[in-house]
This record gives structure tokens, C-alpha cells and sequence, in this order.
């Protein structure tokens, strides 16, 4: 079967830049812990501009790329849409209504966040959050293919920042550049065979 | 004015090895904030991450409320430009040739080989964080039902922050 290519695919309706940004800010603001499921259900489902394939395959590119997933799918649908204009409208939909959300809690923090009650209401949200990225990081290593083959390297990883203390930026892009040559490597093996 | 180009700059060269996302690259906003430039101390940071996480929106406010509590909203806005900017760019470019990507093989290797360092990223930022939390007994008992209830039941993510919100004030954590 052949990729699915998305300029060629038909789908139920065009957006807009305002409709980019309207849309994308429903998105935003609905996101607590979590962005894409939402973004899935106003691409996919409400408005129809992407087919489920399609989402897979931008979803694809947006997450092997640095940056904020999520901003980097607002990106490329709005670029697909409306170019630049689509764009600016999709990622400035997603993040303007969180922005000034987070501006609101920051000053509230400013404020009080040294009463005792605030600190320990925080304390509690810190492990909450900490259990939510160790279950995020859990859930795409189960989804890593071929784990035995790559799971060393995400250990690795793991290893050198939380107990060696070695450079984020150092192990990533060293690791990243190992990690890419090996599958290079396999992708032409399997070519071959 | 040197403080927002900092910002700018630090969070701008962040987002080229933030793969995974913001929540990836959490020891190295630790690393930028606290012990580079002394914004902050560390306990502010893991308050400012608890904020982030309970605030609606993309995991990148981590980074827009680093940079509010620097210098305000411009300081926000420069940070979050900053670590949003540089790949929205690429994004935008890369993809009007993406259908011609398709087929090349760097693209499959890079997919695969990029995955399992972003697992690596991500879980020390987790572990990271739950280090600086220094939780006691209970704290750790949370820390491992948040894990089992996010990866095993469709509970909202909000209901466990809310529980440790509850929880953290009785004290007990």
C-alpha cells in the first residue's frame, strides 16, 4: 500500500485562517494535561479537515521534529491550508488563550506563593506531574520498534542526565546521531534483503 | 532589554534539541534557570513546573511562566517565542517538500533512531522532578499510583492533579 500523500487526498471541508484560529484556541484551552487528543478531535472528527490517516502522518512529522509538538502541528496544518498567514493563525490560536492564562497564574504566584498553603498544594501538583511525564516517557517506550535493539539507548540516556549529570544537549544530539546511523544502518540491511 | 534577548536566545537554542517536546528538555530549563542564570531557585522552578502542569494548554508554559517570573509578560512572551520559533520555521518549510520525503530513507532512520532518546529525555525530566519534590513515604505512594492510574485507566489527568492538590494540603506528602 503507498503512503498516504496528503496533498492529493480529499477532505470534507477547507479552513480559513479565522476558522485556523478559532479552532486551535478550543484546542488549547481544553487541553489539561494534554494537548492532542483535542487537536486529534477538531481536526479529525469535528471539523473534518484531515483524515484520520492524514493526522497520523502530520502527527508523524511533528513528533520526530524538536519543539512543542502540538505548536508544530498548528504549524503545518495551517501552512497546508492557508501558507504562512494559516500558519501564524493556527499557532497563535493554540497558545494566545493558555499564554495569558499562565501570565494570570504567574502573577497569582508572584503573590502568594509563599503562603504555606499554596506550597503545599504545589508540592502534591509537582508528583502528580512528575507520575504523568514518567507515564508518558513509559507509554512511547512501550512504542518504540524493535525494543531491544533501542531500548540500551533510551536507558542510556536516562542514565547519563538523572546520574552521570552529563549535558541534556551533549547526550541528545550524541545519542540521536548513534541512534540514526544504527537504523540507517538496518533500513539498508533490510532493503537488501 | 539583555535579559529579554536572553531569554530569547536560551529557549530559542533549547528548542533544537527539545525532542519529545518541552516536557523532554526539563532538566535543561532546570540547568538554565537555576544554576546558569540564578533566576530562580530550584524550589521556585519545580513550583513554576507544578503550575504549568495544572494550567490548560501545551506542556510549553513551563517556559512562558520561567520567563514571566523573570520579567514579566514581555519576559513571557520573548521565552515562549523563543522555544517555539525555530522549528514552527522549520515545520513551515520542510513541509512543502514533505510528499517528496516521503520516500527517502533518512527520514524512516531519523523516525526511529530519535524515538528511543526522546523515551530516555523524558523519563529523567520525570525523574528529575520527582527527586526535587523529595517526597516522603506517601509522596512516593502518589508518585507510583499517578504512574498506574495514567498508564492503565482512561481517568482524566486533571482528577489525579486535583487529588494532589488535596493531598499536598493535608500536609502528609
Amino acid at each position: 500500500m503507498p503512503a498516504p500523500q496528503i496533498s492529493e487526498s480529499v477532505t470534507k471541508s477547507t479552513p480559513t485562517p479565522a476558522a485556523l484560529f478559532f479552532g486551535f484556541s478550543r484546542v488549547g484551552l481544553s487541553g489539561f494535561g494534554g494537548v492532542l487528543p483535542w487537536a486529534r478531535r477538531l481536526l479529525v472528527e469535528t471539523e473534518g479537515w484531515l483524515t484520520a490517516e492524514e493526522f497520523n502522518v502530520l502527527l508523524g512529522l511533528c513528533q520526530f521534529l524538536p519543539g512543542p509538538n502540538v505548536v508544530n502541528l498548528a504549524v503545518a496544518v495551517g501552512v497546508r491550508f492557508c501558507g504562512w498567514y494559516g500558519a501564524v493563525a493556527g499557532a497563535l490560536g493554540l497558545m494566545l488563550g493558555p499564554f495569558l492564562i499562565a501570565l494570570l497564574l504567574g502573577l497569582l504566584y508572584d503573590k502568594y506563593g509563599e503562603l504555606p498553603a499554596i506550597q503545599s498544594m504545589l508540592h502534591g501538583i509537582t508528583l502528580v506531574g512528575a507520575g504523568l511525564i514518567i507515564a508518558t516517557g513509559l507509554r512511547m517506550g512501550l512504542n518504540v520498534k524493535n525494543r531491544w535493539v533501542y531500548w540500551p539507548f533510551a536507558a542510556a540516556a536516562f542514565v547519563g542526565i538523572t546520574l552521570l549529570h552529563w549535558p541534556l544537549p551533549a547526550v541528545m544530539l550524541g545519542g540521536a546521531a548513534l541512534t540514526i546511523a544504527l537504523s540507517w544502518y538496518r533500513l539498508s540491511q533490510e532493503a537488501k534483503a | 532589554m539583555i535579559l529579554l534577548a536572553e531569554l530569547f536566545i536560551s529557549f530559542f537554542l533549547v528548542a533544537f534539541v527539545s525532542f519529545g517536546g518541552a516536557s523532554a528538555v526539563i532538566p535543561e530549563l532546570f540547568r538554565i534557570a537555576v544554576i546558569e542564570h540564578a533566576w530562580m531557585d530550584a524550589r521556585t522552578f519545580t513550583e513554576l513546573f507544578a503550575i504549568a502542569q495544572a494550567a490548560p494548554g501545551p506542556n510549553v508554559l513551563i517556559v512562558t511562566l520561567i520567563g514571566q517570573h523573570v520579567d514579566g509578560w514581555q519576559g513571557a512572551f520573548w521565552a515562549t517565542l523563543g522555544m517555539c520559533l525555530p522549528m514552527s520555521l522549520l515545520v513551515g518549510l520542510l513541509f512543502k517538500h514533505w510528499d517528496k520525503l516521503q520516500h527517502w530513507r533518512g527520514r524512516a532512520a531519523i523516525q526511529l533512531g530519535v524515538a528511543p532518546m526522546a523515551v530516555g529525555l523524558v523519563l529523567a525530566s520525570g525523574a528529575l522532578i520527582a527527586r526535587s519534590a523529595e517526597p516522603g513515604l506517601l509522596g512516593l505512594l502518589l508518585l507510583v499510583l499517578t504512574i498506574a492510574v495514567n498508564l492503565k485507566t482512561k481517568l482524566h489527568p486533571l482528577w489525579l492533579i486535583l487529588l494532589g492538590g488535596v493531598l499536598g494540603l493535608t500536609g502528609l506528602l
